[in-house]
């Protein structure tokens, strides 16, 4: 478990966020830009002197000003990987890597070397100077050398946003099976939904320098009174497993408790676990399985709860697909027609579902 | 035709090990001082940086002259080093090295401490996230990032206190072998009506330090990262 309860004032901003995260697996931290995520992630590293409160990792105090207790960065035992990739420009490839791994004591190596430099494919490169890779080339150094020094917590500050969209779904794949493999807690600054829904399982979302919810992902994905909700983006993620491929029209259905989905075919191993993101905007609503419509994917439903949208045009809906959330938006016109109220049934027919990872 | 006396040589060779201890000792008490003003946000930086600079601006006579006063034997250091049983240090080379380190204090410090501003905060946060403790990060990660200003600076410190005048001729008047340096000699070649031998002396550094600058600018162009000395 980790506690922090940190305060942080400077120049034109407040920080004042108190939460409690698993220290396992992958927490987001989201929010829109100025929301004080990095200022967070730093004060979480011990880079910001500024900081006041406390922090616990793991029932280990690694800050405490009440008691006079501030570790500094170097002894929390912690990766940071920033948002530029920040190489040694002065070392080649392999003495950057050897920076953090060398000053690890042995018996607190929980990376080793060949595991790391093979899970982010870095072994063609530790010979070259870093001023001669490309930017995802950089980052994904810059991730492999902070795993090497065996931090007890990685911290990622939107450590894609300075790639373009291919590079970040090269670098994506990495970050999820370096967690998956070496079972290192992660915290994940981003504003990109995408990196999100395909990474972290907790997320916490801030506003203005407080911690607006904190929850497991999926649950408060699924909450229609926050404004990611509230998102053109905005949508739930489900758990499916991969059922059954359908060669004739190239599709592939993926079953979740409340129901099926067919997706464009993916290839898959059957039985194969996958996240799927559902946009409320890609949801509508009917009160019959209209057999007549091109909308192949229509799940059984019902009716949760409403909330307003910034648009007075749009109702949002929260849906229970048999146990699985599902957001909906639709026009304020429509949810009179068709008299929808909480415990209406009702088919949500689904334009587009995507795959996450 | 032998150019050069042997009054002259001891010159050359006096001025080359009084540059030579000079540019160590600024480099050794330089990099701290220029490490203090890169990153410090005390109240004080403002006033300690106008005193590294002043003898960029002050004639070396005034310079000299506060330092034989200082060194003198009515003078505060003059007493301490009596007292330590060091005797008078003006009129000595150990006053001369005194009197260099203070007068180039700025052409070393400049550079240094632009490198150090250029690399920023993040080389050292990195290292911090990697488990080096400050003083390990400074010696692994800031001084060798620093190497362009460093470099410069030891050859700005180098070429400055080779020609340096005034505050030898305060502090360490014009001893044959102790404290006559090669712009002493050029000087005393000219009282003389030495011409060509002042013509030797004074064209051969003004070709060294030709050369030094040059190579220097060189290597920086080469390298795609210039050091910034002013």
């Amino acid at each position: 478990m980790i506690r922090a309860d940190i305060a942080l004032d400077v120049p034109g901003f407040c920080l004042r966020s108190a939460f409690e995260i698993p220290a396992s697996g992958i927490t987001a931290i989201f929010g829109p830009s100025g929301a004080g995520k990095t200022l967070l992630l730093r004060s979480l590293a011990g880079l910001e002197r500024g900081a006041r409160g406390r922090i616990e990792m793991n029932g280990r105090t690694w800050q405490d000003d009440d008691r006079g207790v501030f570790l500094r960065a170097h002894e929390r035992g912690i990766g940071y990987v920033f948002q530029e990739p920040s190489l040694f420009n002065h070392q080649s490839v392999r003495r950057n890597l050897a920076f953090g791994y060398e000053r690890t004591p042995a018996a607190a190596r929980t990376v080793q070397w060949d595991r790391a430099v093979a899970l982010l494919d870095v072994g063609a490169l530790l010979e070259r100077a870093p001023a001669t890779l490309s930017g995802g080339e950089r980052q994904r150094i810059a991730i492999a050398r902070a795993l090497l020094a065996s931090p007890g917590l990685l911290l990622l500050d939107e450590p894609l946003a300075a790639l373009d969209a291919g590079r970040k779904r090269e670098i994506l794949p990495f970050l999820a099976a370096a967690q998956r493999e070496l079972a290192i807690p992660m915290i994940l600054v981003s504003h990109q939904m995408e990196e999100i829904a395909a990474l972290a399982g907790h997320l916490v979302l801030l506003q203005n320098g407080t911690v607006l919810a904190n929850g497991p992902l999926a649950a408060t994905l699924a909450r229609v009174d926050l404004p990611i909700a509230q998102d053109d983006d905005g949508g739930v993620l489900i758990d499916a497993v991969a059922a059954a491929h359908d060669a004739r029209y190239h599709l592939t259905q993926l079953d979740f408790p409340g129901g099926r989905i067919l997706v464009p075919l993916e290839s898959l191993a059957l039985g194969t676990a996958v996240r799927l993101r559902i946009r409320a905007r890609d949801v509508s609503l009917a009160l019959s399985p209209h057999e007549d419509s091109s909308i192949l994917n229509r799940v059984a439903a019902t009716v949760v709860e409403f909330a307003a949208t910034a648009n007075p045009a749009n109702v949002l809906v929260r849906l229970d697909a048999g146990g699985s959330p599902l957001l909906a938006r639709v026009t304020l016109r429509s949810r009179e027609q068709l008299r929808l109220e909480p415990g209406s049934r009702v088919w949500a027919q689904v334009k587009s579902a995507a795959l996450v990872g | 035709m032998n150019a050069l006396s042997p009054d002259d040589w001891s010159a050359v060779g006096l001025t080359l090990t009084l540059a030579a201890v000079v540019t160590a000792l600024l480099l050794l008490a330089g990099t701290p001082i220029a490490w203090w003003l890169a990153r410090s946000r005390s109240r004080w930086r403002a006033a300690v940086s106008a005193v590294v600079t002043l003898p960029l601006v002050l004639p070396p006579t005034v310079l000299g002259f506060y330092l034989l006063v200082a060194l003198g034997p009515q003078g505060p250091l003059g007493q301490l080093t009596q007292r330590l049983g060091w005797g008078l240090l003006s009129f000595h080379f150990s006053g001369l090295v005194i009197g260099s380190v203070l007068y180039s204090l700025p052409f070393v410090v400049q550079p240094i401490r632009n490198a150090f501003v250029a690399m920023g905060e993040r080389p050292l946060e990195v290292a911090a996230c990697l488990r080096a403790s400050p003083l390990d990060a400074f010696f692994r990660v800031a001084l060798p990032l620093a190497r362009p200003g460093l470099l410069a600076a030891a050859v700005l410190g180098f070429a400055h206190t080779l020609g340096e005048f005034g505050v030898v001729l305060m502090v360490g008047g014009n001893i044959p072998g102790a404290t006559r340096t090669l712009s002493m000699q050029i000087y005393n070649h000219v009282e003389a009506l030495e011409y060509p031998q002042a013509h030797w002396l004074a064209g051969g550094l003004l070709a060294f330090s030709f050369l030094t600058l040059l190579t220097l600018y060189r290597l920086e162009a080469g390298r795609g990262a210039p050091a910034r000395l002013f």
